[in-house]
């Protein structure tokens, strides 16, 4: 295949075909709908025959997320995916992924909740991605894609932020990136790191053997029963946090300029969005879209700067109103911020976008 | 120029398989496109639907609220689509199994047999193919070589035998399809 060759396919095979060519070391996942194609596509893929990245499909997604943890801990690029319930049951190993300084990704492509809810699309897992979901403080890097270009090509932005970072990255998708066909370019096809070039990258903290004759042994671990200890290991974490607000925020700003009104909208709910936005235009009503990549470290500033220019937010969600916490924080003091989703795997229209708008921030 | 299509049927009616195919060819004319199925636990005579979008311009939302052309292939994917077709639109379905066909005055009627036409002529398995010819008679938003360099790249290649035949219900949906 050529490498610059546009193809036509679902944001669940992209992951996976984008994956092998990053020089993925391995795959640990547990099917469940709808994101079975990561697995399957890797299935009928047989990486293990060409790059000799190892494929696992294991027992549960409890075993697949401490296979990650291993992996990731001997310095490995390693990564499962799994669907909202599934994700839920990876929490406590997630947990010890972040607090272990790990580089691990982890791709959720959500579906509607609570419970096993239903199999469609949602966007309710924001507030299990961006703020917990596992005990403790914590953060992950969460990716939001909002194409199958972009389900492809978060995958190597994941493992480089990762890696960069030592932090555990998710990729938080829906249902709907993760099952639409579209037009997508795969990355270039990258090696995988040898032995000796992940000694050399990873060596100082990295499980690695001792074959290569260090000073010191590497330890991971995340039990420290001291407690001063305990909160020097916190403190490194938050100022880590800190410093990722600071230097990886990413969004994207559309038909900003010179609008009345901001929606806000990640993932799918920003693609109606933008639907949305192009009716309304129509109409005269000038509406523009931020749309967070991050959703964190979340794009506070940007927020701020643009709602002082608007009338008022809506923040479309496919939830009861999860990111839109985020975005009131963010908004300049007197401007109204409204919610509007739709629940339970129910995907809200453009039309259903622009009436919203109009009741809850035009009136 | 944008063409919002969205195709139902039954399950096992070649209704995702047929958008792909429209997807797939959009491509290989260096159009923008997308194809949004609506997935679930979904089985063989169930229903089925898939939103097609073929476009000369970046395709903003993969779902949509109302259609340029909806293709309908039971009854009850006529009564869910028939009022979101866009005034001016079109409605193409298969009369078999229909007791309401569609009353719109504002919009086109066509009317594809399909189903009758394939049992006729022992081609069941290209139905689908049937319809889309129809489709390119009345829209013609890419051409035939588009859909055969499609099926050559969805189709395995121990089916590649079978693109003649595909051609063929093609170029007969293109002849069935009448305005009504």
């Amino acid at each position: 295949m050529a490498e610059q060759e546009v193809t036509l396919m679902k944001g669940n095979e992209a992951i996976a075909h984008a994956a092998i060519r990053c020089g993925a070391d391995g795959y640990f996942g547990y099917p469940i709908t709808p994101q079975s194609e990561v697995l399957e596509t890797l299935a009928e893929q047989k990486p293990w025959e060409t790059t000799g990245m190892m494929v696992v499909q294991a027992e549960s997604e409890l075993a697949s997320i401490n296979m990650v943890y291993g992996g990731a801990a001997a310095g490995k690029k390693v990564f499962t995916s799994s669907s909202s319930p599934g994700i839920s049951l990876m929490q406590e190993g997630i947990s010890y992924i972040a607090a272990g300084e790990l580089p691990a990704l982890i791709v959720n492509v959500m579906r509607g909740g609570p419970g096993l809810g239903t199999i469609q699309p949602s966007q309710s897992d924001y507030f299990q991605a961006c703020k917990g979901g596992g005990h403790g403080d914590y953060h992950l890097i969460v990716l939001a894609p909002a194409s199958v270009q972009e389900m492809a090509d978060f995958v190597d932005l994941g493992w480089t932020l990762a890696f960069k970072h030592k932090n555990p990255c998710m990729i938080l998708a829906d249902g709907v990136i993760g099952q639409m066909m579209e037009k997508v370019v795969l990355p270039p096809f990258k090696p995988r790191r040898t032995d000796e070039e992940i000694e050399a990258e990873c060596g100082s903290w990295a499980t690695t053997g001792r074959k290569h004759k260090h000073n010191k042994n590497n330890i991971v671990t995340t039990l420290e029963l001291r407690s001063e200890e305990m909160e020097v290991v916190n403190q490194r974490l938050q100022a880590k946090y800190r410093m990722l607000e600071e230097t990886e925020v990413r969004y994207e700003a559309y038909n900003c300029e010179g609008a009345d009104y901001l929606i806000t909208a990640f993932g799918s709910a920003a693609r109606i969005a933008k639907k949305a936005i192009e009716v309304a235009a129509q109409e005269g009503i000038k509406v523009g879209l931020l749309r967070p990549i991050t959703l964190w470290p979340f794009p506070t500033k940007i927020i701020h700067e643009l709602s002082k220019n608007v009338k008022g937010i809506l923040s479309v969600e496919f939830n009861a109103g999860q990111m839109v916490e985020d975005v009131r924080m963010a908004a300049a003091p007197g401007v109204p911020v409204e919610h509007f989703g739709r629940l339970g795997g129910i995907i809200p229209s453009p039309d259903e976008v622009i009436e919203a708008l109009k009741k809850k921030i035009i009136k | 120029m944008s063409n919002e299509i969205i195709i139902a049927g039954f399950g096992g009616q070649g209704v995702l398989s047929m958008g792909k195919i429209l997807a797939y060819a959009g491509l290989m004319e260096n159009k923008e496109v997308s194809w949004m199925p609506a997935y679930g636990p979904e089985q063989r005579g169930g229903t089925a639907n898939v939103t097609v979008i073929v476009s000369d311009e970046p395709v903003s939302s993969p779902i949509l609220s109302t259609y340029d052309v909806a293709i309908v292939l039971n009854q009850p994917s006529l009564d869910m689509f028939e009022s979101k077709v866009k005034p001016g639109g079109a409605i193409i379905y298969d009369s078999y199994g229909i007791i309401n066909p569609p009353t719109r005055k504002d919009i086109h009627i066509y009317k594809v047999d399909a189903m009758d036409t394939a049992a006729q002529l022992n081609m069941m398995k290209t139905f689908n193919m049937i319809v889309l010819g129809g489709l390119l008679k009345v829209r013609p938003m890419v051409q035939i070589e588009g859909v055969l360099k499609a099926l050559k790249k969805t189709l395995p290649e121990r089916h590649h035998h079978l693109i003649p035949m595909n051609e063929k219900a093609i170029e007969k949906g293109m002849e069935i399809i009448q305005e009504l």
